[in-house]
């Protein structure tokens, strides 16, 4: 039972973080209809600027508790994320608005692989190990092992996604963006600025991808240059298997992927009597994906799209 | 009087909460032009789309020409002679006047991937007569001399017509109108009557959904009337025009 | 109705595809490893006109293609290989060059369906993530069917691939014809051309048929498709089938010249480039698609070459790794011609037509 609790705790964690991924991929989708693939390298230098400037801290003598270094590491990360997403968007995206569907799509690849390479040249091709500097607690929860940086990001996120719930909800610029959604072009008749909404979709889903890098890379001691590619795609596996363009579908769709995930490599070994083991894990997550999107075409919390003729 | 050529019966569609067609039944003779009218929101495009396939109904009957078509698909429907065009017309925006009447033919023709590739006497010829009778439908249709030309890059009242050649492509028995005359101005719309009136004497039975009510009185041999997915009225035109029923569901108050 | 212009067009191209792998070794100090990125480019070709049947044509958005290209360099390597010898009926084993690639085409045919049949009610982008997510299920399968019983031999793949043998020529060893030598890389060229132009020959008659208009009429409008009576499942999985077997030939063909597969060949970014081969050249037409195949896969050969005398020109020495600077420059060279062009570099005079219609209406 306790291994059983414990893949679940350990689900949740990785699924909070692909929630928090997946919401910026599915806040962009819900807007322009685009795939941002360059999202997921947002989340790697996220976590590449934090470990960096924790290092440059620690180099500089400055003696803080850990969680404090990594809040600086944070505050110096998210303006640059922010600022990458919103440039992105300006340079690669926004010229083709009108353009052939798939035009922004080969662009959004390219400017990912622009920001591997990038990486690449500034922190090395190795792992970036992340600096010990957190407390290392281990609490009993009913039997399963849970760590103080568990906690601390599972509530972090849910503190992140309630923000952003209110946000979208009851802010102006919510409303703005979610009328964009629905219809850009009656949006911008009625008075929205619709270039300052995507701005500010791609500015506030770069801070959260940021902070989730901050979190994969924390959560698993390390970084690389090409973690943000298998990352993003489970995220936006997680966008697409809650419903893309729905917020609280990119939350039960990132939690859900994580949790199935964690019990699909805990388990898979017993269920199939070994025949499959947990180097299978990467398949989970699309063999679901499939089957649910089999069965329900536009995700589990997605408008059923009714054919029109 | 012989058996109709379309008929249907009982016919219910369902949309959640939303009841958009209760047991409608209704059927067209071979030969004439059956209009269907209703205010909006009464159900006349949902049950277009029963009657080609596009919707699979809850419930009812649906045969055509002595063959079952409830609940069959879309294809089987063309294949059995029904073909229609789409209130907000939707051709096949990058491709030349042409090459939609050419597509409209599909279901008529049988080349595969052989005959793609190895393009025989029997398949070259295939493709010769498709390229031909387009041509042909384009003309019948008065738009043979823009066959070159981008669908989307044609006038409205072209994209009509064009939409009109595409459906004759398919060879259908029954030609199913939604709403051909929307948006066109008093020319256009006595061309299109003519067209109409043409379809019909060529052996084509005609189905139409039409706003226009003085078309419609001038051109249908019956009508029948929709309201909240019911048919309330059905007949003559002069008969329904004075049906208290219809008068009612057109101007919200039952008449003196 | 051709013209004498366009056959002499056509035999000046057929001169210079003859005698191009001579200029190339003749020509070159490395000639040889030159040569072999032409044939990886054919092989490309190959490929990127496959996923244009799918995307271009028929408008479905595929980024898993490239199992299609595993799929066929393992049933190639498979049957050609020491690796399962043991296992497999003798008669089964190294069947004839056409007999292999008619396997290799239907087994990937039968993938294209496998795939094309759970997906065919999902638009747009939910196809794009199914398709990418069965691309990464058959390479982790590849990956891992090395236990409980070994199929694929896993991470390490399959070696000792046989060459293809023609009418008793060998083409793993050199052959002497009128006093020239072909190196193996040289029969390969001509023997992947073949089926490039081959491959070429039967997109075009596609594209200008029934089946051809129908799945552009389904890219079009699905439902208008669907009321004209054609059968869009069908014709949906007739463009996966018809895909993937291109797919499955290339395939096959990339696993005999290359001698050994490894799941490492189809990772999704091999996917994501034939995307680009497809989309920068220009969707739908078939010219387009094969420049794009040609710059994209060439491309990053001519800057591994390159990029060093470069830095040492412009900076004075060697500052950054040349790989990642290969693949810098190349990322930007995606974005900047998506932008500068974003119908694709050659595009159908159609397409092209209608994009700047576009621009009159913005600027209107």
């Amino acid at each position: 039972m306790d291994i059983f609790l414990q893949q679940i705790i350990n689900g949740l964690v990785v699924g909070s973080i692909y929630a928090l991924i997946a919401l910026g991929y599915t806040m962009v989708y819900g807007i322009m209809q685009l795939i941002n693939f360059a999202h997921g390298e947002i989340v790697m230098i996220g976590a590449m600027v934090t470990i960096t400037c924790i290092n440059l801290l620690i180099g500089a003598g400055v003696n803080l508790p850990g969680p404090l270094l990594l809040l600086a590491g944070l505050l110096m990360a998210i303006p640059i994320s922010m600022l990458l997403g919103f440039t992105i968007e300006r340079v690669a995206y926004r010229p083709l608005r009108r353009a052939p569907r798939l035009a922004p799509l080969i662009t959004a690849i390219g400017v990912s692989i622009v920001l591997q390479q990038v990486a690449m040249l500034i922190w090395g091709r190795n792992y970036r190990p992340f600096p010990q500097i957190l407390p290392t607690t281990v609490h009993d929860f009913f039997g399963a092992a849970v760590t103080d940086l568990q906690i601390a990001i599972v509530i972090l996120s849910l503190v992140l996604m309630a923000g952003l719930f209110w946000l979208i909800e009851k802010t102006r610029l919510g409303r703005a963006m979610r009328a964009t959604a629905q219809n850009p072009e009656v949006a911008g008749l009625m008075g929205v600025n619709i270039n300052t909404v995507i701005s500010m979709t791609f500015i506030i889903g770069s801070s959260l991808g940021a902070v989730a890098g901050v979190m994969v890379a924390a959560n698993y001691d390390q970084a690389h240059a090409y973690m943000g590619f298998m990352i993003g795609l489970k995220a936006f596996t997680a966008a697409v298997l809650g419903g893309i363009g729905n917020i609280g579908g990119a939350v039960v769709g990132g939690l859900l992927l994580g949790i199935i995930e964690s019990l699909g490599s805990g388990y898979l070994g017993d269920l199939t009597g070994g025949f499959l083991g947990s180097h299978y894990k990467d398949i989970f997550a699309f063999v679901v994906l499939i089957g649910v999107l089999v069965f329900r075409p536009s995700g589990l919390l997605g408008e059923r799209v009714a054919e029109r003729a | 009087m012989s058996a109709p050529l379309l008929k249907i019966d009982g016919i219910h569609k369902r949309f959640g909460g939303l009841h958009a067609l209760n047991d409608v039944a209704l059927s067209i003779n071979a030969g004439e032009i059956y209009g269907l009218i209703g205010p909006n929101g009464a159900g006349k495009t949902t049950l277009f789309n029963v009657l080609t396939g596009l919707y699979q109904p809850d419930e009812g009957s649906f045969s055509f020409n002595g063959k079952d078509l409830f609940r069959q698909k879309p294809y089987v429907v063309v294949e059995s002679g029904i073909a229609r065009t789409f209130q907000n017309i939707r051709l096949f925006a990058n491709m030349t006047a042409l090459e939609n009447v050419m597509v409209g033919q599909h279901v008529r023709t049988a080349a595969g991937v052989f005959g793609a590739v190895f393009r025989g006497p029997k398949a070259k010829a295939e493709e010769a007569a498709i390229a031909a009778r387009a041509q042909e439908l384009l003309d019948y249709v008065g738009i043979g001399k823009r066959h070159d030309e981008l669908a989307r890059n044609l006038s409205y009242g072209d994209q009509r017509r064009l939409e009109i050649a595409r459906a004759l492509a398919t060879r259908p028995t029954l030609l199913a109108l939604d709403e051909p005359a929307a948006g066109m101005n008093p020319k256009e719309t006595d061309q299109l009557k003519a067209l109409m009136e043409k379809i019909r004497a060529d052996g084509v039975t005609i189905l139409l959904i039409e706003h226009d009510v003085k078309l419609m009185m001038g051109l249908c041999d019956r009508i029948a009337v929709l309201d909240y997915g019911k048919k309330i009225a059905e007949g003559i035109p002069e008969k329904v025009k004075n049906d208290p029923r219809v008068i009612e569901a057109y101007l919200g108050v039952a008449p003196e | 109705m051709q013209s004498k212009k366009q056959i002499i067009a056509f035999a000046a191209l057929a001169v210079v595809l003859a005698i191009l792998p001579w200029a190339i070794t003749g020509g070159f100090e490395n000639g040889k490893s030159w040569l072999r990125a032409v044939d990886f480019a054919l092989l490309y070709i190959m490929l990127a006109l496959g996923l244009n049947i799918v995307v271009g044509f028929a408008g479905l958005l595929d980024l898993g293609y490239i199992a299609f290209y595993a799929v066929g360099a393992y049933s190639f390597a498979l049957l050609n290989s020491p690796h399962l010898a043991h296992v497999l009926p003798a008669w089964l084993m190294n069947p004839p060059l056409l007999v292999m690639l008619l396997i290799a085409a239907c087994v990937a045919g039968v993938f294209g369906v496998l795939l094309g049949t759970p997906t065919l009610k999902l638009r747009g982008d939910y196809l794009a993530i199914v398709t990418l997510g069965f691309g990464e299920i058959i390479r982790i399968f590849l990956n891992n069917l090395d236990r409980p019983v070994n199929i694929t031999n896993g991470p390490q793949g399959i070696n000792n691939i046989a060459k293809v043998n023609i009418a008793g020529y060998d083409l793993g060893r050199p052959i002497e014809w009128f006093g020239i030598v072909f190196d193996t890389v040289h029969l390969y060229y001509y023997l992947i051309l073949a089926f490039c132009c081959l491959i070429i020959f039967v997109t075009l008659r596609l594209q200008r048929s029934r089946i051809g208009r129908a799945w552009v009429a389904i890219r079009e409008d699905e439902i208008a498709a669907n009321a004209m009576g054609i059968n869009t499942r069908n014709v949906k999985l007739l463009a996966f089938a018809m895909g993937a077997s291109f797919g499955g030939v290339s395939g096959a063909l990339f696993a005999s010249f290359q001698g050994f597969v490894s799941p490492e060949s189809f990772v999704l970014m091999e996917s994501i480039m034939v995307l680009c081969m497809v989309v920068l050249g220009g969707m739908g037409h078939i010219p387009g698609v094969i420049l794009g195949a040609i710059l994209v896969s060439i491309t990053p050969e001519i800057l591994r070459d390159v990029i060093n005398p470069l830095q040492s020109a412009v900076f004075g020495k060697r500052l950054f790794d040349p790989e990642n600077l290969r693949m810098l420059i190349f990322g930007l060279a995606m974005i900047t011609i998506m932008l500068l062009r974003p119908e694709g570099l050659w595009p159908s005079k159609r397409r092209a037509r209608e994009f700047h219609e576009h621009d009159e209406e913005a600027k209107a």
